[in-house]
């Protein structure tokens, strides 16, 4: 037990300490970040913050990074919840393959896809706009969100589906409202990590954007200038990032695991 | 377990087969378009056959040398990062605390790290581990270890092998948990009961019902490290030299970098070809396992 705990406990510093020194230098002035290392600001400053907070070349990339997010969310689900429920219920030719093509696409690199993006969205007439980010992110999130999905549909019985019919019910209405808010939980895990893998990504969204939809993570490569690193800015940006993931994490703490493993756990 | 057959679901699949399609196979279509053709500039291309998978596949070549160089190196480092997560992780797994708020405390701690942004855990690494202005560099620096990641290979894979430990070793550790919870109250009795040893309990109860788990956490940190791109590029960009150059950061160079088409595009092909395969055996180790379950 006291083994145990120790263990945990050596982990949880690990894990917290980079965070910390994160956390340390956005309250820090980048003279007492640059002329000594100490262990906690001195001088305790807001500067970094409010200066994101009002220059619109800063909190313009949270929301630029925001709205493709949110499409991209939003488009995910609608999409992979009738697929989903075909993969949990039914058996059709080529279903497997179908099943193994959508996963192979989550784990395709996108490194392979950058450039044939460019060349794509460049010549629909996208390039630049959050819709080409939330379309490009589609890429790896509706493979997820099938797989998460299919998990939950699976653990319903499917006596539920048989009893709607017999009670007269169409299937777009069952779909509607019996079996929707049954795997309510099941959207709501979903959606976190359709958002979270979204946001986490930069390689395709620094790619497809420029000027007008450029995302928070390429903005943050502007604190390199003639003057130096700023360090004390880049800290904040991070910190700022940090914040979205940690403020839900605490509802969807038992599913973290189940998220991750494609919903095969 | 019998699903009955229904051809008409294909038509609830088809919305995400349109969109997939869209974003999978049409970019794909244009990599194998470049890949079998040269171009001299102003949008002129021609004909080039196997040509450029030919030189990709040949060692001697500067193309072939360079892409079997980040191949290795990347192998090496997937490597190296499962030999230290899988082991590290069924630890912390294991010594998760049993009941109570602590539990949902440190659910939400681990979990941290695996919700930033991969450039942002990038940055975190590239401040933390300065020798001027990051705790851990100037450390490692005062204890009279020469470390500085940005000048010495050494210890820019220490940095970047640290800094994957730290990412993801949460995520096996969750995984774990996740396994080790199915097991009833009464295997630990019957265990305490016998007489078991630690390592007994271990070895024969805990152990196997983390089989399945520890499996897709080998396969996914297996094919999240193999395609790593943007946390060594924030900390290393691919340096010193190309020490941490992984067949991501080597692809964008040649693509992005260097316009050079046809070779991205035959890498990018071959590059995909690995993933689908290892992605195959990923799928029918966890179809086969839940054909057991059931």
């Amino acid at each position: 037990m006291l083994r145990a705990r120790i263990v945990l406990g050596l982990y949880i510093v690990f894990l917290l300490l980079p965070i910390y020194w994160l956390v340390n230098m956005s309250l820090k002035t980048n003279t007492e970040i640059v002329s000594s290392l100490t262990l906690w600001p001195h001088k305790l400053t807001f500067d970094n913050y409010t200066k994101i907070f009002t220059d619109p070349s800063w909190y313009s990339g949270y929301l630029n990074s925001l709205k493709y997010v949110a499409l991209n969310t939003v488009l995910s689900i609608a999409l992979a919840l009738p697929a989903a429920y075909a993969f949990s219920r039914f058996r059709f030719v080529g279903d497997k393959h179908l099943f193994f093509w959508l996963l192979s696409n989550r784990m395709a690199p996108p490194a392979v896809f950058a450039l044939p993006f460019f060349n794509l969205y460049s010549a629909i007439g996208l390039f630049d706009t959050p819709l080409a980010v939330a379309l490009a992110h589609c890429l790896f999130n509706v493979p997820l969100a099938v797989w998460i999905l299919e998990g939950f549909m699976s653990g319903v019985p499917r006596e539920i589906d048989e009893t709607a019919y017999l009670d007269g019910y169409s299937f777009p209405r069952f779909f509607v409202k019996i079996f929707t808010p049954l795997v309510a939980s099941g959207i709501g895990v979903t959606a976190f990590f359709c958002f979270m893998f979204s946001w986490v990504e930069l390689l395709l969204a620094r790619t497809l954007t420029s000027v007008d939809a450029k995302p928070i993570a390429a903005t943050m490569t502007r604190t390199v200038s003639a003057a130096g690193m700023d360090w004390g800015l880049l800290a904040a940006a991070g910190v700022l990032t940090i914040l979205p993931g940690a403020l839900v994490i605490w509802f969807v703490r038992n599913y973290i695991a189940k998220g991750f493993a494609l919903g095969r756990v | 377990m019998d699903k009955p057959i229904n051809q008409g679901a294909w038509l609830l699949v088809l919305p995400v087969l349109l969109i997939v399609a869209f974003s999978a196979i049409v970019p794909l279509m244009t990599v194998v378009n470049y890949s079998v053709q040269d171009t001299f500039g102003n949008n002129q291309f021609f004909w080039n056959g196997i040509g450029w998978y030919q030189e990709l596949l040949d060692p001697t070549s500067d193309l072939g040398g360079r892409f079997f160089d980040a191949l290795w190196r990347n192998l090496l480092f997937s490597f190296l990062i499962l030999a230290i997560e899988v082991p590290l992780g069924i630890a912390v797994a294991l010594s998760m605390p049993r009941d109570g708020w602590r539990v949902a405390a440190t659910l939400v701690v681990l979990a941290l790290p695996l919700l930033i942004p991969w450039n942002v855990v990038g940055t975190i690494w590239q401040i933390f581990a300065r020798e001027d202005i990051g705790l851990l560099g100037w450390v490692v620096n005062r204890l009279g270890i020469p470390y500085n990641y940005t000048a010495d290979p050494l210890s820019a894979w220490v940095t970047i092998v640290t800094m994957d430990v730290w990412h993801w070793t949460s995520l096996v550790a969750l995984l774990c948990y996740a396994g080790l919870r199915s097991i009833p109250d009464a295997f630990y009795q019957a265990a305490r009961i016998d007489g078991a040893s630690q390592w007994a309990i271990f070895r024969n109860i805990q152990l196997p019902k983390m089989h399945r788990v520890l499996l897709i956490a080998v396969l996914l940190r297996f094919m999240d490290s193999f395609m790593i791109y943007t946390e060594p590029f924030v900390v290393t960009g691919g340096g010193p030299g190309n020490s941490t150059t992984f067949v991501s950061i080597d692809l964008v160079k040649l693509a992005l970098g260097q316009f050079d088409l046809g070779k991205a595009a035959a890498l990018s092909i071959v590059y995909n070809l690995i993933i689908l395969a290892v992605c195959w055996v990923f799928y029918t180790v966890m179809t086969r396992m839940d054909a057991q379950r059931n």
